[in-house]
């Protein structure tokens, strides 16, 4: 696969450095008391979540767990009101009401994050039979942790999309620990997509197909290999996909990350995916790095100002607190 | 059109055949609702007359039934997702709880839930422990959420047909015991009953006898006999747990001044202690005596017919709650 022009490469890079200085500022405002609940940061994870959305279609759809900040802006969330969200105010993506682990955009078919490992998974599959019942073209790319695996609602969703044949792209990312216990710890599977094994080969070829394992810390193999499997998804069903990347960050702020070494953390912020694709820019195109910085002022000026708008926004009001929980 | 006797199982059956025909994005999906034709017949017929794509058989695997309906309603369509019975819907409570009652709220409004969640709870055929649950009201806490619980051929039609049409999540919660019960119904696809209202079904001045689905038969049947007596008691059938009406029992406790609260589940944290708090928060001044509660005992219910029976409530212990506050 031929890889995209040049102006979508800059865009995946512009993507990544916005979730980076995102996280960064959130982890900030976290200190400051100014972002309560949990924070999980995608910090180390950008390029398989950049990577990954850059290969579907404005028909497509996204749901992912609760490290979802960066997925939401790779989908093309408003800065300013996934910000808002994360300071609670009714200007925010959820209106205030969802928080870190909640973001959704209905409209860009950004169907959340949720909370609950696996709990998204069949409503991954649900989405994608509505597509399937309505005849439409859409693909369900659904994100999940190498955690996620081992939990019921893994199982049942996938098998599920399988005897179906949803057009799901199931994508793992494997940053290695479910918290803190790492996938040889949790897994009997350690090469986790081999679990797709378990849903195919059904009459007729029917069933999971199992895509391949990525290097999750190059976004543009992401690309490629995401790419081919929303392709498969949307003429033959559901397959299985692994990114293997790395979260430089705590499970959660406040994690005292007893069960890795600081070495193996710094192995890879030195080979991290900004760093690495940054490289990779500038060998292949001549005179970039001026273009490249300024992306990375950019980027700091916009989460300057996303982080203004969201604390000259008003908070939720009482009407807010008793409204949509249900349809009146 | 005139009324026909009908049984909860037609009613049940010819409410989803009429949804299904009024709107193509309705379609059931859970065990055994395809080929087997429902476990309880309430399907049976369905598969050949709708076809394979809107009578989904699933897997035995309740955490995605029910979320996938959640999914599938977030997109668009109208699930009816069967849990063939309650006891089951322990297996799919975070779907339940976490998704189908929530993803409107914690969104913002952005989703809606068409969808409804029908199963069916109850005791007393000698199923053990694990297979005779009545844990409505456990579902009842959650907001986000309705649940219906009919106790009459006329009230399960009406309010199937209700829940369908409703853009809100439902749990409807049928009785396994109760499906053969007949009654007449109206016929034709305009029967839909309101959301969220119960229903005096036997009129008396002398005590309010508060219940819902197997309640309703033990405490007609109890007011009957109490009749012989000269106690003339009020049977208010709640219909629905969310949203819970209980205007008609406060009407009715105005001129009776006593209540007794039947329900199959368990005796604690049950329908019976919400409906005695609010009738002391509202009418304090009315009240005459404790409000009763009659509910199963405080155990897991056993296989052996005599101690299950022993276990249930029954229109004896009924009239002897009656008798305490009268």
């Amino acid at each position: 696969m031929a890889l995209p022009k040049k102006d979508i490469l800059l865009e995946w890079y512009r993507q990544m450095v916005l979730i980076r200085r995102f996280e960064e500022r959130c982890a900030e405002l976290y200190q400051r008391g100014l972002i309560g609940g949990f924070l999980h940061l995608y910090i180390g994870q950008e390029a398989t979540g950049v990577g990954a959305v850059a290969a579907l279609g404005e028909q497509d759809h996204v749901i992912t767990a609760y490290r979802d900040h960066g997925l939401a802006l790779a989908r093309g969330l408003d800065v300013n009101a996934v910000m808002a969200e994360m300071l609670g105010r009714r200007t925010g993506v959820s209106g205030g009401k969802g928080g870190s682990m909640h973001l959704a955009d209905r409209d860009l078919h950004m169907w959340g994050g949720y909370g609950i490992v696996g709990g998204h998974l069949p409503l991954a599959a649900g989405i994608a039979l509505k597509i399937q019942y309505m005849e439409e073209d859409g693909v369900v790319l659904a994100f999940m942790g190498d955690g996620a695996t081992n939990i019921g609602y893994f199982h049942e969703a996938l098998n599920l999309s399988a005897v179906w044949e949803l057009p799901v792209v199931w994508l793992i990312e494997n940053n290695q620990y479910g918290m803190g216990t790492s996938v040889e710890r949790a897994s009997g599977a350690t090469e986790l997509v081999q679990k797709a094994m378990a849903y195919c080969c059904g009459p007729n070829g029917r069933g999971m197909k199992k895509g391949p394992r990525l290097d999750g810390m190059d976004v543009a193999e992401v690309y490629e290999g995401i790419s081919e499997a929303v392709e498969h998804a949307r003429k033959h069903g559901p397959i299985l996909v692994e990114s293997l990347t790395y979260r430089l960050e705590g499970h959660s702020m406040g994690d005292p990350q007893r069960y890795r070494t600081k070495e193996e953390v710094e192995s890879f912020v030195e080979n991290g995916p900004i760093g690495r694709f940054r490289s990779f820019l500038c060998d292949k195109y001549k005179d970039i790095e001026s273009t490249l910085d300024k992306i990375d002022d950019d980027m700091l000026k916009t989460i300057d100002d996303a982080v203004e708008f969201a604390e000259n926004s008003e908070v939720p009001t009482e009407e807010d607190l008793i409204s949509h929980v249900y349809v009146e | 059109m005139a009324d026909r006797p009908i049984t909860i199982r037609e009613a049940l059956s010819s409410a989803l055949r009429e949804e299904m025909h009024r709107d193509e994005r309705v379609f059931i999906m859970g065990e055994e609702v395809g080929v087997w034709g429902g476990t309880y017949a309430v399907t049976r017929g369905f598969l050949d007359e709708f076809g394979a794509k809107r009578v989904r058989d699933t897997p035995i695997s309740e955490m995605v039934i029910a979320g996938a309906a959640v999914g599938a309603a977030m997109a668009g369509l109208r699930p009816i997702a069967e849990l063939m019975t309650i006891n089951f819907a322990f297996v799919a409570m975070d779907a339940i709880v976490n998704h189908m009652a929530k993803v409107r709220y914690m969104f913002n409004g952005q989703f809606t839930v068409p969808m409804v969640l029908r199963t069916t709870s109850g005791g007393g055929k000698q199923l053990g422990a694990t297979h005779s649950h009545a844990p409505e009201p456990i579902f009842a806490h959650f907001p986000g959420m309705y649940v219906a619980v009919p106790g009459t051929a006329y009230d399960a039609k009406g309010m199937l047909k209700a829940a369908i049409r409703d853009d809100n999540p439902v749990m409807f919660i049928e009785h396994s015991t109760m499906l053969q019960r007949r009654a007449p119904v109206p016929e034709g696809d305009d029967f839909v009953l309101p959301i969220g209202k119960s229903d005096i079904k036997r009129a008396g001045d002398d005590v309010t006898i508060v219940t819902y689905q197997k309640g309703l038969e033990w405490s007609l049947e109890a007011a009957e006999e109490l009749a012989k007596d000269g106690i003339e008691a009020e049977v208010i059938d709640l219909r629905w747990l969310r949203p819970l009406d209980l205007e008609p029992v406060f009407e009715s406790f105005k001129k009776t001044n006593r209540c007794v609260v039947v329900e199959e589940s368990l005796p604690m944290f049950n329908v019976g202690s919400e409906v005695a708090a609010q009738l002391q928060n509202e009418m304090f001044d009315y009240m005459d005596a404790p409000v009763k509660r009659v509910a199963a005992m405080d155990v897991p219910l056993p296989y052996a017919d005599n101690i299950e029976k022993m276990a249930l409530p029954s229109p004896e212990k009924i009239i002897a709650a009656v008798k305490e506050v009268i």
